[in-house]
């Protein structure tokens, strides 16, 4: 009787108190839910609805169609070569240094090492990082003199331009290559001696273990790494503006010259250029999230 | 076996090569400012400029602003969604993540347009209100940085149990937040800190578009205009990051919850 009692006293406000639990506990996520919003999706968004509406706010497709203009795509297909170059060669190098850092069998004190230098230099970009192979590999850095003095070899007589394609991507790698070392290093981690040994004792070659357990294994965090390093380079502006000024017609600079001063004369079509950008760091993290969806159900 | 270790020897050493050439190629191009002899001159004219120290001091107070925001918003939240929303991760983890797919002057330019001054919340109206929208800025460039970092220190830690024992000891919200949980995870909050103050205290995009008198703006600046100089700011600049990561490893050795480390 007096549990009845007890029970139908209690459940009316247990209903409340569960709605307010409820609500309670997502109160603990606003404030970041609130500056998601405000810092990220709706600039983003603003400028992606811009990107399908003329100057009169009605929808159109013409702001898309008008990046296929000689001088955009160029500047997207610069963008692209040199953010595919510097994120491939630097995830090979970076894998091949984290790789021998971690189980090289060296000295100790050579991973730590190697990940404190990997820390400075992956921080080491934007302008500073300009000014430096401007002065190292510029007409008259030091490297430059160098070969010139010692072996009588001018890069620049060569082909060789600091300021063009090759330049930027060799620029970028100094910041590519020590941060895929500290992003693949968890990963190589995670690769367990013990498969190793067990391949070994099974027959297994060091080229099959890397095609049938290495690469399987770390193929997902390596695709992974590669299009993240992607992403920081078709995005990145300082080094590139500060190396190149204008000269080098790479996307992120037609941008930053359009919200300057609407060089394309035209804001839907600056809308829309933002719009291609996101497109392209997207679709890289999609491709990424696709393929390790496969290489998961490879491993598993 | 020797092979292969010397194949990886050689390996670190072109890793080596790479990172000091530029560094030693920058020293050598700052010492040349007077003609036929190395002498420090191009550092002497850039620390004594009134503008270098301006701009250092207000990308300081910023870094040190936005490194205080991105914890008491990431903090918080990572906790929260470990204790109570699980399910919540992969969303608030993807979002963490968006600053890395939107590349920053995409969003500055969505920041120029929405927060203009005929806008609701006109942002870039005073300079005041846009040093706020640049801490803003740069607390979302940090975000993922910070969001990992404190993520990885609460995964080291039991955050169930200790707030638990928190709370029969009778600690109310914010004494478990301030007094529990941040203490355990100070090294990963530290680490995220550092990261943060390397990332803002030289970036040019956003400061340089908003129009703010920051350290990367001028660096830019000096870098059109001068031959000598660049070089011995980027040494400056150099030292700075240098300084960050050496303090990082200083205070997040031995701190409490550093397990999430290397082995």
């Amino acid at each position: 009787m007096a549990q009845v009692t007890g029970s139908a006293i209690g459940s009316p406000p247990a209903a409340p108190s569960w709605v307010s639990q409820l609500s309670w506990t997502w109160v603990g996520v606003v404030p970041f839910f609130v500056f998601a919003l405000m810092f990220l999706i709706l600039p983003t968004g603003f400028l992606m609805v811009g990107g399908f509406q003329d100057g009169q706010g009605h929808f159109t497709f013409r702001n898309l169609r008008d990046l296929f203009q000689p001088t955009i795509l160029s500047s997207y297909l610069i963008s692209i070569k040199v953010s595919a170059a510097s994120a491939i060669g630097g995830a090979v190098i970076g894998f091949a240094l984290a790789y021998a850092a971690i189980t090289g069998g060296l000295s100790t004190w050579v991973r730590p090492t190697l990940m404190t230098f990997s820390g400075v230099a992956s921080n080491f970009a934007g302008v500073p990082l300009a000014f430096a192979f401007l002065a190292t590999l510029g007409r008259t850095g030091l490297v430059t003199a160098l070969l010139i003095n010692l072996f009588g070899f001018n890069i620049y007589g060569a082909g060789f331009n600091l300021l063009s394609f090759a330049g930027l991507a060799l620029t970028y790698m100094y910041f590519q290559i020590p941060l895929m070392v500290l992003i693949i290093a968890p990963a190589i981690d995670g690769l367990k001696r013990e498969w190793r040994e067990a391949s070994a004792n099974l027959g297994a070659s060091t080229w099959e273990y890397w095609r049938y357990i290495a690469l399987p294994i770390l193929s997902p965090p390596l695709l992974g790494a590669t299009l993240l390093l992607f992403a920081n380079a078709f995005g990145a502006v300082a080094t590139a503006y500060a190396l190149t000024g204008s000269s080098l017609n790479i996307v992120t600079l037609v941008l930053y010259a359009q919200i300057r001063g609407d060089v394309l004369h035209n804001q839907n079509l600056g809308y829309a250029l933002a719009l291609g950008m996101i497109f392209m760091t997207g679709m890289s993290n999609a491709a990424y999230i696709w393929l390790r969806g496969r290489s998961e159900r490879w491993v598993r | 076996m020797t092979r292969s270790r010397l194949g990886s020897w050689l390996l670190i050493l072109f890793g080596a090569l790479y990172f000091f050439v530029p560094l030693l190629g920058t020293f050598e191009f700052s010492l040349r400012y007077l003609r036929g002899v190395y002498s420090l001159e191009a550092y002497r004219i850039v620390l004594t400029d009134p503008r270098f120290g301006a701009t250092i001091t207000y990308s300081t107070v910023l870094a040190l602003a936005t490194i205080v925001m991105g914890v008491v918003l990431v903090v918080p939240t990572a906790y929260w969604i470990r204790l109570r929303l699980p399910g919540l991760r992969p969303v608030v983890e993807f979002i963490t993540l968006l600053p890395l797919v939107i590349p920053a002057i995409v969003l500055v330019f969505g920041y120029l347009r929405i927060y203009n001054s005929t806008s609701v919340l006109p942002l870039t109206g005073s300079e005041r209100a846009t040093d706020l929208l640049l801490m803003f800025s740069y607390v979302t460039l940090a975000l993922p940085y910070m969001y990992r970092a404190v993520d990885t220190g609460l995964r080291a830690i039991n955050v169930h149990t200790l707030t638990e024992a928190a709370q029969s000891l009778g600690a109310g919200w914010p004494t478990t937040l301030l007094r529990v949980i941040l203490p355990n995870v100070r090294a990963a909050v530290l680490s995220g800190a550092f990261l943060t103050f390397a990332i803002v205290i030289g970036e040019f995009t956003m400061a340089s578009l908003l129009d703010r008198p920051a350290f990367g703006p001028y660096l830019q600046l000096i870098g059109a205009n001068r031959a000598y100089e660049p070089s011995a700011l980027a040494i400056i600049s150099f030292a700075i990051t240098w300084a960050c990561m050496g303090l990082l490893q200083v205070f997040a050795r031995g701190a409490p919850g550093q397990v999430a480390g290397t082995r």
